[in-house]
This record gives C-alpha cells, sequence and structure tokens, in this order.
C-alpha cells in the first residue's frame, strides 16, 4: 500500500508540477507547430536564473524578478529562432540541444559571484513563502512543499486553459498546419516564419514557468537542475501522455512520476531485506536509480511500438500522415 | 479581345497585363530550367501555360510566386515589383498558385483546409487568439463562404473528414477551391485537371470560366489539348525553358515550332489533328 500511496504521492509532487509545465511548453512547440525542440531545459533554465539573479543579485521584488525571467526565456526563443526558424526543421533541434548544454555549463562556470558556480544561487523565496497559507503538514506534504505544489499546479491550468484557448482558433489552425506542410501555408497568405517564432516563444515562456517552480520548490537553482534528463524525461511525457493534445503533457507528467514512483518501490521491496527476491548479484539496493530509468526506456519504446499516440493520442489520425 | 477590366484593377503601365515577366532565368547547376525573356498575361483571361514535360512550367510557377529564386529577371504583379518577394506576401497581394503535387493538410478536416485559407483572419493574430468573441463572427463568415465553395466542388459532404482520406482527384478539387478562398485577383493553377474523372472536369471547366467572368485571372498549366481548346483564352507555350510560341489556342497548334517541340523533329503535321476539341472554336 505505501508503494501506491508513494507513487501516487509523487504523481502529484513539485516536481511532477514543474515538469508538467515544461511538458505543456514542448507540446505547443513540438505537438502543435512540429518545432523540434530538444533544450527545453535550457528555457527553464534561463527562466529559473533570470528570476533567481534578479532576486538575489540585482534585488529586485518578486515579481520584477519573475518578469526578468520570463523576458529571459522569451529572448533564448528569440536567439534560437531567428537564424534556425527559416532552415530545415533539424537545426533548430541541433541549436537548442546545443544552447541548453552550453547554457549549463555557462552558469556553473562564468561569473561566479553573480551565478555562484555548481553551488547556484538560494535564498530568494523568502518573500514567497511569507504568503504561505499553509502551517500545517497534509497528506504528507511539507507546508511550503503545498504552497509550491498549489502555485505548480495553479500554473498548470491557467496555462493548460490558454494554450486550450489559443489552439482552438485560428491560430492554432495554422499552427498545426505549419506541423504538416509549410509550403501550403505560404500559398494561402501565411506569415509560416512569424508564427514558428511565436510557438517557440510561448513554449518557452510556459517553459519558464517551470523553472520557477524548480527555482521556488527547492530554494535554490543548481547547474545540474537543468541537464538534457529533463528535456528528455520531459520528451517521455509528451510522447507518453500524447502530442497536440491538451490533457497529453499533464496526464504524461503525473502517470511518468507515479510509474517511476511504483518502479522503485517495487524494486526497493524486492531487493530489500537478507534474502531479497531479486538475488544481490543481479541487483542491489543502491542500483534501483539507475534500473527504474532503464526500464522506464524500455516501457517508452513498448510504447512507441503498440501505442505510438500516447494515452490520448488518435491512432487514426497518425496514420493519415500521408 | 473582351475587355474585362475588373473594378480592382489598378493603373500600370499597361492596364490590360496583369503578369508581366522580363528576362527570369533559373539556372539547376549548369542546367537552364527556366529561360524566359518577355511574358505579359493578360489581366481577366484565361491563359493556359502548355509545354512538354520538363519544359519548366512548374519552376516558372515556383519563381513567380517567390517559392524559388531566380538567378536573374524582373517581374511584375498589378505593376508591382514582386522579385525578392516572400511567397506569402505574393499570396497575400493577390496571386495565389496551387501544386502540381497536391499540397492539403492531411490531419486538418476538408472544411479547417478551406477555413485556414480565408485572409486578414482577427484570430490569427496571436493577442486576440484567445478571445472567440474577437473571431468568432469572421469564423462564421468564413466558413458559410468555404462550405459554398465546397459545394461547388462537390465536397461538402467530405467536409468533416480529414482531407488524408480524399482521393487524388479529390485533393485536386480542394486544394483548387482553397486557392480560391484566398479572394485571389490572379490564381496559377498548376495542372488542375490531373486525374480529375471527365464528368467533374467539365464542370471544373466551367469553373474556371466563372472566375474569368468575376474578373479573376487565370494562368493554368494543362497537358490535355482539349481543355486547353476549350477555354482559353491565350495560350502560352514553353519548351526547354523558354517560351518558344504564343496566341490562341488554334494558332499555337498550328505552329511548327510547337509541334517540333511536342513531337520531335521526325513527325510533321498538325496537333490539331491529335486535339480536335469540341469548344476548339472559341476564340477571341
Ligand atoms: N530542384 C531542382 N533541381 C534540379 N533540377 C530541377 C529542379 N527542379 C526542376 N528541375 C529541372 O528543371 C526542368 C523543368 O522542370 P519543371 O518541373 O519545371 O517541368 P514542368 O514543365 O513542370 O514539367 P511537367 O509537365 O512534367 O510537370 C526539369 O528538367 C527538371 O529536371
Ligand atoms: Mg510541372
Amino acid at each position: 500500500m505505501d508503494i501506491l500511496t508513494g507513487a501516487l504521492r509523487a504523481g502529484f509532487s513539485v516536481d511532477a508540477a514543474y515538469f508538467c509545465l515544461a511538458a505543456i511548453g514542448l507540446n505547443v512547440q513540438f505537438g502543435y507547430a512540429g518545432l523540434i525542440n530538444f533544450g527545453q531545459a535550457g528555457f527553464l533554465a534561463v527562466g529559473a536564473y533570470g528570476f533567481a539573479v534578479g532576486s538575489v543579485w540585482l534585488g529586485l521584488p518578486f515579481f520584477t524578478a519573475i518578469g526578468l525571467g520570463l523576458l529571459c526565456s522569451v529572448a533564448l526563443g528569440l536567439v534560437l529562432g531567428l537564424p534556425t526558424l527559416r532552415l530545415r526543421a533539424d537545426y533548430l533541434a541541433i541549436a537548442t540541444i546545443a544552447a541548453a548544454e552550453v547554457l549549463r555549463l555557462f552558469f556553473g562556470a562564468a561569473f561566479q559571484d553573480v551565478f555562484h558556480g555548481r553551488d547556484g544561487i538560494s535564498g530568494f523565496s523568502a518573500a514567497f513563502q511569507a504568503a504561505n497559507p499553509f502551517h500545517q503538514p497534509f497528506l504528507g506534504y511539507r507546508p511550503a512543499d503545498l504552497w509550491v505544489m498549489t502555485v505548480g499546479w495553479g500554473l498548470v491550468v491557467i496555462v493548460s486553459v490558454f494554450v486550450w484557448s489559443i489552439m482552438r482558433g485560428p491560430w492554432g489552425r495554422v499552427l498545426k498546419a505549419i506541423r504538416e506542410d509549410e509550403d501550403a501555408v505560404r500559398s494561402l497568405g501565411k506569415n509560416v516564419y512569424a508564427f514558428k517564432m511565436q510557438a517557440l516563444a510561448i513554449g518557452g515562456l510556459i517553459g519558464a514557468l517551470g523553472g520557477f517552480i524548480v527555482a521556488l520548490g527547492q530554494n535554490s537553482v543548481q547547474p545540474d537542475n537543468f541537464s538534457f534528463d529533463l528535456t528528455f524525461i520531459v520528451c517521455t511525457m509528451l510522447v507518453l501522455g500524447g502530442a497536440a493534445r491538451i490533457m497529453g503533457p499533464i496526464v504524461g507528467a503525473v502517470a511518468f512520476w507515479a510509474c517511476l514512483s511504483l518502479v522503485s518501490g517495487i524494486l526497493g521491496a524486492l531487493t530489500e531485506g537478507r534474502d531479497p527476491v531479486i538475488p544481490a548479484w543481479l541487483m542491489t539496493a543502491d542500483q534501483i536509480g539507475t534500473v527504474r530509468f532503464v526500464l522506464v526506456g524500455v516501457a517508452l519504446v513498448v510504447l512507441m511500438i503498440y501505442r505510438p499516440q500516447g494515452i490520448f493520442g488518435d491512432r487514426k489520425e497518425m496514420a493519415l500522415h500521408a | 479581345m473582351p475587355e474585362r477590366t475588373p473594378a480592382a484593377a489598378r493603373s500600370g503601365p499597361d492596364p490590360a497585363v496583369i503578369l508581366r515577366v522580363e528576362n527570369v532565368e533559373r539556372r539547376f547547376g549548369g542546367f537552364t530550367a527556366v529561360d524566359v525573356d518577355h511574358l505579359a498575361i493578360r489581366r481577366g483571361e484565361i491563359t493556359a501555360l502548355i509545354g512538354p514535360n520538363g519544359a519548366g512550367k512548374t519552376t516558372l510557377f515556383n519563381l513567380l510566386t517567390g517559392f524559388d529564386r531566380p538567378d536573374a529577371g524582373r517581374w511584375t504583379f498589378d505593376g508591382r515589383p514582386l522579385a525578392g518577394v516572400p511567397p506569402h506576401r505574393v499570396a497575400r497581394l493577390g496571386m495565389v498558385r496551387t501544386f502540381q503535387l497536391t499540397k492539403v493538410l492531411s490531419r486538418l478536416t476538408v472544411l479547417e483546409n478551406m477555413r485556414i485559407a480565408a485572409p486578414g483572419q482577427l484570430g490569427e493574430r496571436l493577442w486576440l487568439a484567445p478571445f472567440s468573441l474577437a473571431w468568432g463572427r469572421g469564423e462564421k463568415e468564413n466558413t458559410a463562404r468555404a462550405r459554398a465553395l465546397l459545394a461547388r466542388f462537390l465536397l461538402d459532404d467530405k467536409r468533416d473528414e480529414p482531407a488524408g482520406s480524399l482521393s487524388g482527384g479529390q485533393r485536386k478539387l480542394l486544394e483548387m477551391a482553397r486557392a480560391l478562398m484566398v479572394e485571389p485577383r490572379m490564381v496559377m493553377l498548376d495542372e488542375p485537371m490531373a486525374g480529375v474523372n471527365p464528368a467533374l472536369k467539365q464542370s471544373l471547366l466551367e469553373h474556371i470560366v466563372s472566375l474569368r467572368d468575376d474578373g479573376v485571372s487565370v494562368l493554368f498549366v494543362e497537358h490535355d489539348m482539349d481543355m486547353v481548346h476549350e477555354i482559353s483564352d491565350h495560350v502560352v507555350v514553353m519548351a526547354q525553358g523558354r517560351v518558344i510560341a504564343e496566341g490562341t489556342a488554334r494558332e499555337v497548334t498550328k505552329d511548327e515550332r510547337v509541334v517540333t517541340a511536342y513531337l520531335g523533329e521526325r513527325f510533321g503535321g498538325d496537333l490539331d489533328d491529335a486535339a480536335a476539341a469540341p469548344g476548339a472554336g472559341r476564340g477571341r
């Protein structure tokens, strides 16, 4: 039972909330517009660092620092998009991968008095926690976490409604059309480049919101929060939930974290004690962290084969890609 | 020659000409695909562009609509220079093309394929996109226009199906209907009739004629000489990238150079023998 409640708790944790925001952002870019962004971690990073540097180093008030973080993510979108979005799709993919890694290394090594290297920046969430209405632990979550979770999942709801509202109408229609055939869209008088730029920026902005949740959730930002693993997991969640669906990234994120926790719980139970079910020569308890990701990888492959459209996708629609 | 100058006509150097091409050249490596010295498409007329396979017709379309860049040359649409203008601007100026290999948006429904083409949609602006109040009415009007067009192209029953489920001929029809949604002043149709069944072809022809009657200039590529005879006011013949002849359908089919280009030196005779068309008399 503990394993199940643990899985449920993980599914709605702070981590799940920020991964979910990152996945919603990626859904706008990749799911709807077909832009291959392999650097979502970079958008979270500039959001989080923009906010943290603004708060700590510049001493800005909370919402001004948030604004700075959002501004940074839009700037990153422009820097990546302006030169690459006129080119073939793969150029954006390469640029985003590289940018995310460069940013992580940059934050870890450059301007030590601003970014504080690998230790990262901390001590900026006092104002945020001062507004915390929760004082008692609830369902085993600490009050501080409860507050971040409330804000995080609140943002998930607000952002999802926003994404739904722009995707149901003409703007979203152009985006979905671009995903299919850019030249057809151009021939009808639509400025494809501008639409792609907007999609990239909006996805980046939503990613930056995830970055804020990272920062507030652990009261610090470190370069290693934004490694390529993050991007990879976000992609996995989106595929799991179903791209180009409003509920896709949400269900994907919750299901992913719940499954991950479930797998570690089960593996933990199987490897614990004097005489574990899984023999020690095969696997020990301290390998759970790695093995669960191996199993996730296997599950992803199986998913791609038997349900490529994800939980929410439409198989018929996949088949139409003629 | 019928004087069909639509109200939208602006005074240019020559108001009777909607598209003027000068010295446009496109080379692929050492191979010259298009080398058109001079070409004038008349306003409010149906012009057919014919020529053997590989003559450069599609390449010329690509150049004129901004999808490809020429190595040299100038061209004007309605007196406005178009060299270097990106494709979406060209379309917005009123020159809309279709593709030889159809480009329907497979996962969108047929109706969505139509609606997306409507010009000036407020809902396409990001800051208005969330508010259906701002674009709901325009959407309704566009839907009505789209349905009317779909009905004319016998596609209204299919409106809620994904466009990817249409047959090849139906895709051609959808693409033409969609181009008309843009409210063009000139349409450039690249083999609009290829793969369309004969009965429907007839209605397509009527439709193209009615387009002209609405004041839209039409330039279309077609291999079927019957079709060309039947509806074109003017015919331009291309071969090996160059314009080799111009005139009415009758004139060009009698032209020695055209016959040679099509059949090679070995055959003499008259192209009209092969294409004694029902509407061949419809000249100017
Ligand atoms: N991108 C390209 N690269 C190299 N050569 C090309 C390219 N596009 C066209 N060509 C060449 O240019 C010539 C003209 O091609 P184009 O497609 O314009 O012919 P077309 O007149 O439309 O023929 P069809 O009637 O068969 O459609 C052909 O010989 C073709 O091989
Ligand atoms: Mg062609």
